[in-house]
């Protein structure tokens, strides 16, 4: 199955040619090139997925190619190679998928653009390091795809380098994660050195000796092991844009919505949810509270952000918290999997992350489309937006009703599988989960019916539907949304590449249905047409309203943090201890000596009489000291 | 007879060029010589390979004595293992790019070519010797034209910045004859003293001769290799410097104390770096992330890079501490990383400086719009700097880290764990940096008019960009070429 590096190899190659030759490559040309690469690369990634699932009976791990990079000790090495297994061919099939959706919709949507060349050079990067991430056959290649991932996000956030919101946003989100990614290497070079090995097949072997050792040495109470994996999962935390490192998620989408839709939305920010999952034996096994610390944290961010999400009125930024509160749902279900048999919550998280890929980019890719008809952001700008762009209603309507979780769509299915793993664990995060379950469909239907129904807004521009290229991906996501649940999950990926066998738990189906459905009532309700209900409420809950609003102040937090302490009193008072302490008593000594010797230069008069006057006195003094000495 | 050449052809490249009759000549002539100069380093990088794959496994390679001052046993040795080969590439590339940095050197050219190449010289010589005494010669003729190139062609305070600079780097010096001589006077090869770093390995020194004269020499190389607290005068230096000097010095010269740290101080005194190295631990990790929080508040591009040489070459002397092959492997990575991107740096500053007159970054902005190729190679050397893979950066951190990380004891974890953390600070001060000075809005009206790139320039910059790409993406040769030299430093 070497073909597979292709799937790798064309994106890059993509890359290269149009990063080099950017001013060079006709804008059309530099398009399709890009396009066609990651169109063969989806073609071989659904190739590669027939052949794995459907005609090899056992889900092995299968490397088809593996180089060394580096050598850092006799044993301790980087590869750089292909792991192919059920997870990794699943994100294979996602990321090319959306990709070329993407890509696809790019054309039409950058259109004209100045920087046409450059944001398809980017883009290629992107799916490139996506790609290398997800088949790294070992740790340390899946931090360095990692890093690339987060610099080809810096670089598509900041696409629009003439725009300081652009620029501070590219800024924050990389440094959040850099800070993330910290925890991330420490973790990783923390449990390296007690398993010798970088290798995820060495690793997640559940046997591995070095485990025993491991789990013995501890730290603050906490076992060195569990130290590991809760940094590691930090660095995810960071990708992935969980509490309290999401604050970057919100401002990336100063980026091109084509790019919030591909990497904002649908692969790299669940990197994190894919580095849980790939290191998941070990979580399992050998620090359960690592996991349990995974499942909380996923669980907070899964109801704070649908909360910040119901008071939003930029469509993108709405858009952005669903996404932070559905990874929620696939961290959460991973924090209370078990293995094996117990393995529900993996798969359900699996399946999340597949459905979630297609309906959020769709979201995107529909709000990209509402956005290019009408230049703004905004949600009060908007308004009875279907008789004007008809498609774009019908594919978004779709989108909202299987992220709400309304069966026969995609998004039911997975969050009820969901919903159902954490029913075995504990009845809170059962009741969070199911709360949430009613707060998406709320929130994702207040942006629909106030964007599409409401009242009749006046426009500068008559708005109109957009171009077929932009269509097309548009309506294939919407088909993958609708259909994508109805998929077997448990029969091809769960935690032990052994056939999970999943009932629908039809107490907990029902459910989830009247708890959407009471949320899009209420939607309907309050947003339907204008009404005084929604501005009544919230001036009613005035202090909760406004601290959800302003994302309950942790940007201020942050902000404090940087500037105000890192800044102000880190940084300025080293500066100045530099100049004013230590490179000043260097200039002291240099000072010093030359008022000494200046002091002294009189010695060397160059008088003849000077010197034999010095010379006998120093003769008379050393007699006199030796007439005493020996007197 | 490769490595005479090697400090033959500069000598020849300088004295061809005072008697050359033009600017013109000038450059041709001093270009020239140092196309030469790097063709033949990729040559005995060539040879050196071929010489180890055929299975050679003597510690130095092409060694050649002349004897020169038998009364003293001072002998012109020379040779070369994959450290002194990986530093030679490095100087021959830095130099290279240096010329054609300072194609338009009007005043004095003569003397400013020639000047440079001397200094080129002294590295070179100091990287091939073998013999402490020589060694030393060639570290003093270094360290004397820096002098007259700032106090001469600089910028701003370059008188103060020359003389401090100078002193500085001679008490360092000081120091070195110190304990030179004090590694001399305790050496006995056959019953005599010996200066000769081969022979000196195999000395057993006394632990109480090696606690007076390791922190002495450690010191002496760490003075130019910017330990904290002697780092001071690399900002000012720096920033009053010509381009192709601040390149030069940054990129190779600051070397210099690392290659000597690991070969000498540590090489030849182990016990007593084992028993110290804490002390000096401590001081790097205070360089590491000392100069990166000191580099947020600046806001010349020079003292930027200044500070920041300060935080990268503090890893270098941290790493060398960890005392074990894959940290010091790391090190001498990181020699070479940060040679390539902090020379592709001050390039670039020196470049962007002749259009905007500033090296204040708030006072430019936009430059991508106007500047786009020199933009794009400042935002390339930014995330190498930052330690992006697949650039050079990236391949010696991690290593540091990975050899720093086989010390399990607290104190190791704990000052490992405040140098990784540099990786974050160091992301923010580029990032800034690359936001306020490339990317916005262009501040002023006349940026609408700078003149592009150009061929001199891309020269120089695109040859250090494809330097650090290669090491970035395929890492492994020069990695392993490092650490089979490291057996014979550190078991």
């Amino acid at each position: 199955m070497s073909y597979v590096v292709l799937i790798i190899a064309l994106p890059f190659a993509a890359f290269l040619i149009n990063g080099l030759l950017n001013r060079k490559l006709p804008h059309r040309l530099a398009g399709w090139l890009a396009t066609g690469a990651i169109g063969v690369a989806t073609a071989l990634a659904w190739f590669t997925a027939f052949t794995y699932f459907f005609q090899s009976t056992s889900f092995e791990k299968i490397i088809p190619f593996q180089v060394t990079w580096l050598r850092f000790t006799e044993t301790l090495q980087i590869d750089m190679g292909i792991l192919l297994d059920p997870i990794s061919v699943m994100m294979l099939v996602v990321i090319t998928t959306v990709s070329f959706m993407v890509f696809l919709y790019s054309l039409g949507y950058m259109h004209g653009e100045k920087g046409f060349v450059r944001y398809y050079a980017f883009l290629s990067l992107f799916s490139f390091s996506m790609l290398g991430l997800v088949v790294a056959t070992n740790l340390f290649q899946l931090y360095m795809f990692w890093e690339l991932v987060g610099v080809s996000s810096y670089l598509l956030i900041g696409y629009y380098y003439d725009k300081p919101e652009a620029v501070a946003a590219a800024k924050k989100a990389f440094i959040i994660t850099r800070f993330a990614d910290f925890g991330f290497l420490v973790g990783i070079l923390l449990l390296s050195y007690y398993t010798d090995t970088f290798d995820f097949a060495a690793i997640t072997n559940p046997n591995h000796s070095a485990f025993t050792t491991m789990t013995g040495s501890s730290f603050l109470g906490i076992s060195v092991l569990t130290w590991a994996l809760m940094l590691i999962f930090m660095g995810g935390a960071g990708k992935s844009a969980m509490f309290p490192l999401h604050i970057w998620l919100p401002d990336a989408m100063e980026g091109p919505t084509p790019v919030s839709a591909l990497i904002h939305a649908a692969t790299m920010v669940v990197a994190g949810v894919f580095l849980v999952a790939r290191m998941f034996p070990v979580f399992s096994f050998h620090a359960p509270e690592a996991l349990d610390a995974v499942a909380f944290i996923g669980a907070f961010t899964l109801l704070f952000a649908a909360i910040i999400a119901c008071t939003q009125t930029d469509i993108k930024r709405i858009l952005a918290f669903s996404t932070m509160s559905q990874i929620g749902y696939m961290m959460l279900a991973l924090g209370v999997s078990g293995y094996g048999e117990h393995g529900l919550g993996f798969t359900a998280s699996m399946f999340h992350l597949f459905t979630h890929a297609f309906f959020k980019a769709l979201l995107f890719l529909g709000a990209g489309s509402i956005i290019h008809a009408i230049h703004s952001n905004d949600i009060r700008e908007m308004g009875n937006l279907r008789r004007h762009q008809p498609v774009t209603h019908i594919v978004f309507l779709i989108a909202c009703l299987a992220i709400a979780g309304i069966p026969p769509f995609a998004g039911f299915f997975s969050k009820d599988e969901i919903l159902a793993a954490t029913l075995n664990s504990s009845l809170v995060y059962f009741a969070i989960a199911a709360f949430t379950a009613g707060l998406t469909a709320f929130y994702m239907f207040r942006l629909y019916f106030l964007v599409f129904w409401n009242r009749e807004t006046v426009y500068e521009h008559k708005p109109h539907e957009s171009s077929f290229i932009m269509l097309v991906p548009m309506i294939v996501s919407a088909v993958g949304s609708a259909v994508a649940g109805f998929i077997p999950f448990g029969k091809f990926v769960s935690s032990d590449s052994q056939p999970l066998h999943i009932e629908m738990n039809q107490t907990v189906a029902n459910l989830s249905i009247v708890v959407a459905a009471t949320g899009i009532l209420i939607a309907w309700a309050f947003y339907k047409n204008e009404s005084p209900l929604p501005e009544k409420i919230a001036s009613t809950l005035k202090g909760l309203y406004r601290i959800a609003q302003k994302k309950f102040y942790i940007d201020e937090l942050y902000l404090f943090i940087t500037k105000k302490i890192i800044f102000n009193l880190i940084s300025k008072p080293i500066a100045w201890f530099d100049r004013q302490v230590i490179d000043a008593f260097m200039d002291f000594t240099a000072t010093a000596t030359n008022k000494v010797s200046a002091e002294i230069k009189g010695l060397q008069s160059g008088q003849l009489q000077h010197y034999a006057y010095i010379f006998l006195s120093g003769v008379v003094l050393i007699v006199l000291i030796m007439i005493f000495n020996y007197a | 007879m490769i490595l005479i050449a090697l400090i033959v052809i500069p000598v020849l490249t300088a004295l061809a060029v005072m008697f050359a009759r033009d600017a013109r000549q000038t450059k041709n002539l001093s270009a020239v010589g140092m196309s030469v100069q790097l063709t033949l380093s990729f040559y005995l990088l060539y040879l050196f390979l071929k010489e180890r794959a055929s299975g050679n496994t003597e510690p130095v390679l092409f060694g050649k004595r002349f004897e020169w001052y038998p009364g003293l046993n001072i002998n012109f040795d020379i040779g070369v293992d994959g450290i002194s080969v990986a530093m030679i590439l490095l100087t021959s590339i830095v130099i290279f790019t240096g010329i054609f940095a300072s194609w338009e050197v009007k005043d004095q050219f003569k003397e400013f070519f020639a000047s440079l190449i001397i200094l080129a010289t002294g590295v070179f010589g100091f990287f091939i010797s073998l013999d402490l005494f020589v060694m030393f010669l060639f570290f003093e003729l270094a360290v004397i034209p820096m002098y007259l190139l700032i106090g001469i062609w600089g910028s701003g305070k370059k008188e103060y910045s020359a003389m401090k600079l100078t002193l500085m780097l001679m008490a360092g010096s000081a120091l070195l004859v110190v304990g030179i001589l004090g590694i001399y006077f305790h050496s006995d090869v056959n019953g005599t003293h010996s200066f000769n770093i081969l022979e000196l390995t195999n000395q057993n020194f006394s632990i109480e001769m090696q606690r007076i004269f390791f922190p002495i020499t450690f010191i002496g190389f760490g003075v130019i290799g910017a330990l904290f607290p002697f780092h001071t005068w690399s900002p000012d230096g720096h920033s009053s410097a010509p381009t192709a000097v601040s390149m030069l010095h940054a990129g190779v010269l600051m070397k210099l104390g690392g290659y000597g740290c690991l070969k000498v101080a540590i090489a030849l005194m182990p016990e007593a770096a084992h028993e110290l190295s804490w002390i000096f631990l401590i001081l790097t990790s205070i360089s590491v992330i000392y100069g990166a929080l000191g580099v947020i508040a600046q806001s010349d591009l020079k003292y930027i890079n200044a500070y920041s040489s300060v935080s990268h070459c503090g890893l270098v002397l941290f790493a060398i501490l960890m005392l074990n092959k894959t940290a010091s492997n790391g090190a001498v990575l990181q020699m070479i990383s940060h040679g390539l991107m902090t020379a592709l740096f001050f390039g670039l500053i020196g470049m962007l400086y002749s259009r905007t007159h500033t090296r204040i970054v708030h006072e430019m902005g936009g430059l991508m719009k106007v500047l786009p190729f020199l933009s794009v190679c400042y935002v390339i050397a930014g995330l190498a700097s930052l330690g992006l893979p697949g650039l050079s950066g990236f391949v010696a951190e991690m290593t540091i880290f990975v050899g720093a990380f086989q010390h399990p004891d607290m104190f190791h974890r704990v000052i490992t764990i405040v140098a990784i953390s540099s990786i974050v600070v160091t992301a923010v001060y580029i990032l800034r940096v690359v936001g306020s000075l490339l990317m916005g809005p262009i501040k002023k009206e006349e940026y609408q008019h700078l003149e592009p790139a150009k061929w001199h320039e891309k020269l120089a910059t695109v040859t250090l960009i494809i330097a650090i790409v290669i090491i970035g993406i395929a890492p492994l040769w020069l990695s392993d070429m490092i650490m089979e030299s490291l057996g014979a430093i550190l078991d």
